[in-house]
């Protein structure tokens, strides 16, 4: 064999493991990226149903019920609320009143969330829920805006 | 006082890492051997005054020195000594003067063995890591300097993050530092062999133990960092995919391919531009890793602060660094000869191939690490990239990877034969075949995945007793000729074997206990019991007990099999004083066979906790694997060649500096 066939055959060889990873990145990717969305754009249904997405806000107060292994408990933006169901056992640092990331399905309006994901410090706001509560700040205000200016 | 005189040690330090770094290098491309000989004494210099401001970082946390702001914000006059230790890396500031402890470690380490190297060759190595200490002593001094003093001081500290407050918080940061610092060497030896222009199988020899020790530390700091996540979490997972672990296994990856591929350059002279890129890549990926981690981009337990500074000198630092060094690549590579030819089939080609698939697969990683991160910096949205992706992305790439490493060592250099392996090989991959089903039978259920991840580990296994026997195998002359064989094998190879067999006891456990593991969370009263996988769990009970600096609920659980008693197993949910943070702290009765696992969920209506209860069969062997691949590096570095022909390698590389530097 030539050494420029030889050279030939490694390159095709090289491209083919690429181009079999690239299809496999983007076929894993399109599965498999998981989409936030606040309570506010649940409720103008914008977010899928059926699909997994994070969910972020704060648990309101007092709306935790547990039972045996199952709870239900609701999160909020300020501006909406959405109901969530976890079966599992729910992260040492979550509370009422707290900010929380939820994973997991939407299904006849209540989400039934796979994960509840643990934050590490008592200061520590998950960064979804920190933007689902500012998305809900701005939007209030404009809402108050609209209303001075009707006025 | 201390304080102030670790704040004074570390300018110092700053101004000797400036003139480590400057002058050796002029002098060797002027061939001024005043000036090349200043890189010695001024390494040992560093060393020592980094040294001395860790000592009075040390100082002030032990002495409970609240009036150093790292130190009240990590530590308190309750927390138990050895995490007042650990306090120093439980932070931003003190894990960056830990990174540059271990850099100078390190430096001063090349400076101690690598005598024997030409002059010339010494101080670039030297300046190049001095340079290197120069950015990351200027990032701790103007944005995050350890000794801040807090005024007025507070009565007492806010105390470790009680995550932090474990065992493996004293170990697992120093060592995994220890390997991802590391790769600086294989770094600065590939920089300064591209100025200097000499580089061949001499330099790859000089390369390779140093590039395989930071390897061993990083194998065993991500393992224990693992096995850490695993108990300390509290839900049995061993490896999440966050950001801050791929950070760690990027350069892990790529440090793989450069062990591999340093081994060619070694024997065959071949892959040198290849291997000089991946000692680049490997170090950047490491100055990546500690974008990602300290500069507050991602949002976890690792990172501490979020200030835009930091962030930007690191990233500012991290463009210089490794654009400077890929400018230098692409002006003086071409230069570097080719090395030896080998054919389309030969071990070469398998080395190749599996350098290819471990980039990739570090090409993979990254960018599901990176992309959530850019498309936020975009405002494109919130996303995150989770495990699934992994999982389908880096199984596929790993299997041919895994297939190679059996071929690899069987292979012959320069040209190998398709038929002679095939025939070789043919009782590894038979046995190998049967022994994967016969695995899945005996567990009772088969499955494709978990038979594909058993093949994966019994092919491995198959294949080096099968080199093993090919080097060994008594020609008529029975046992003593065996042993007499055996004993002759080069500790190298010896070393590769071991660390081969690591990574298929790595997939055996990873695929036994992906497949048969059982996780249950369950409500239990006192006296209740729950039957998993033949075990029976019993509930026996909770008191409140008093650790050093907090309080906790322990629960008593006792586990049988078939009425007879195994163990009792007390978890703990812990509530520490200073910040009031609930813990859960699992508790594990450990087992070659399998991990029984047990930790504590809530208190529930009327006493009742809910109890999580897992059995994680073969789980220890993940990190047994990683363990065995690391004592393969460690076998591999004390062969006797380094040592045996450390003398002539000076000789030759005289001669050969004399010819590069007239």
């Amino acid at each position: 064999m030539k050494t420029r066939h030889k050279r030939l055959a490694i390159a095709a060889g090289v491209l083919l493991v690429i181009a079999a990873a690239a299809t496999l990145i983007l076929q894993a990717f399109q599965s498999n990226l998981v989409f936030f969305f606040s309570p506010t754009q649940i409720a103008t249904q914008e977010a899928p149903v059926g699909r997994t997405f994070r969910l972020g806000g704060l648990v309101v107060a007092g709306s935790v019920k547990r039972e045996g292994v199952a709870v239900d408990f609701q999160v909020t933006d300020t501006a909406k609320t959405v109901p969530v169901h976890f079966e599992g056992i729910l992260p040492d640092l979550f509370k009422e009143g707290k900010g929380v990331v939820a994973q997991g399905k939407l299904q006849d309006g209540v989400f039934v969330a796979k994960e509840v994901l643990a934050k590490h410090d008592e200061n520590y706001m998950p960064p979804e829920a920190a933007e689902a509560l500012k998305n809900a700040a701005k939007s209030n205000e404009k809402t108050a805006a609209s209303l001075v200016v009707s006025k | 006082m201390i304080p102030e005189l670790g704040h004074f040690a570390l300018w110092l330090a700053l101004g000797v890492a400036l003139v480590q770094g400057v002058l050796p290098l002029w002098g060797a491309a002027r061939g001024r051997a005043d000036f090349m000989a200043l890189a010695r004494p001024s390494a040992y210099a560093l060393f020592v005054l980094v040294s001395l401001a860790s000592a009075c970082l040390l100082a002030s946390f032990v002495r409970s020195d609240f009036s150093v702001l790292y130190v009240a914000s990590n530590s308190n006059t309750q927390l138990p000594l050895p995490y007042q230790i650990a306090g120093f890396w439980g932070g931003h500031e003190g894990s960056l003067l830990l990174w540059v402890q271990m850099l100078v470690l390190w430096m001063v380490a090349v400076a101690l063995f690598s005598r024997h190297l030409p002059q010339a060759v010494q101080a670039r190595i030297l300046a190049v890591m001095g340079l290197v200490s120069v950015g990351f002593l200027l990032f701790m001094l103007l944005t995050s300097n350890p000794f801040d003093r807090l005024f007025p001081a507070p009565p007492d500290g806010r105390d470790l993050n009680p995550l932090l407050q474990d065992p493996g918080m004293v170990f697992h940061p120093p060592t995994l530092y220890m390997g991802y610092v590391g790769f600086c060497v294989a770094f600065a030896f590939a920089i300064a062999a591209l100025i200097g222009g000499n580089l061949d199988a001499t330099w790859a020899r000089w390369t390779r133990p140093w590039t395989t020790v930071a390897w061993m530390f990083l194998t065993v700091g991500i393992a224990m960092g693992s096995s850490w996540a695993y108990y300390e979490l509290g839900w049995g997972g061993w490896w999440f995919w966050d950001p801050v672990e791929n950070a760690s296994f990027m350069p892990w990856l790529l440090g793989t391919a450069l062990i591999h591929s340093l081994a060619v350059t070694e024997k065959r002279g071949s892959f040198k531009n290849w291997t000089v890129l991946l000692a680049i890549l490997a170090f950047s990926f490491s100055l990546l890793g500690t974008f990602l981690v300290r500069s507050g981009v991602l949002s976890s337990v690792h990172a501490f602060a979020t200030d835009p500074r930091r962030g930007l000198f690191i990233l500012a630092f991290l463009t210089v660094v490794i654009g400077s060094s890929f400018t230098l690549f692409a002006w003086r590579a071409p230069t570097v000869g080719l090395g030896a030819r080998f054919a389309l089939l030969s071990k070469e080609t398998t080395l190749l191939a599996n350098n290819v698939l471990l980039m990739v697969a570090a090409g993979a990683v990254l960018l599901g690490t990176l992309y959530p991160l850019i498309l936020d910096a975009l405002g494109l949205g919130k996303i995150s990239v989770g495990p699934p992706y992994f999982d389908t992305v880096f199984l596929p790439l790993m299997a041919p990877t895994i297939f190679l490493m059996g071929i690899g060592p069987m292979a012959r250099w320069k040209e190998t034969a398709l038929p002679d392996l095939a025939q070789r090989l043919k009782w590894a991959l038979g046995v190998a075949v049967l022994a994967a089903i016969g695995t899945g039978w005996l567990a009772g259920s088969i499955h494709l995945l978990a038979t594909c991840g058993l093949l994966m580990a019994y092919w491995i296994i198959c294949s080096v007793a099968t080199d093993f026997w090919e080097r060994v195998a008594p020609q008529g002359k029975g046992f003593a000729e065996l042993r007499r064989k055996t004993g002759q094998l080069p500790r190298a190879l010896v070393g590769m074997m071991v660390a081969h067999l690591g990574v298929a006891a790595f997939c055996l456990g990873v695929t036994l206990v992906k497949t048969y593991e059982v996780e249950s969370d369950v409500k239990m009263n006192v006296g209740d019991s729950t039957t998993v996988r033949g075990y029976r769990f019993a509930f026996k009970g909770v008191q409140q007990i008093q650790g050093p600096n907090y309080d906790a609920t322990r629960a008593t659980i006792e586990i049988s099999r078939d009425g007879s008693r195994i163990t009792e197993l007390s978890p703990e949910k812990r509530v520490y004083r200073v910040q009031q943070n609930p813990m859960t702290e699992a508790a594990i009765h450990p087992g070659l066979t399998g991990d029984l696992y047990v930790s504590m969920g809530e208190e529930v209506e009327g006493g009742a906790w809910i109890i999580r209860v897992y059995v994680k069969p073969f789980i220890d062997w993940i990190w047994g694997g990683c363990l065995m691949m690391a004592f393969g590096g460690l076998l591999a570095v004390t062969d006797r060649r380094y040592r045996r022909k450390a003398a002539a390698s000076a000789q030759s590389a005289n001669l050969l500096a004399q010819g590069a530097t007239p």
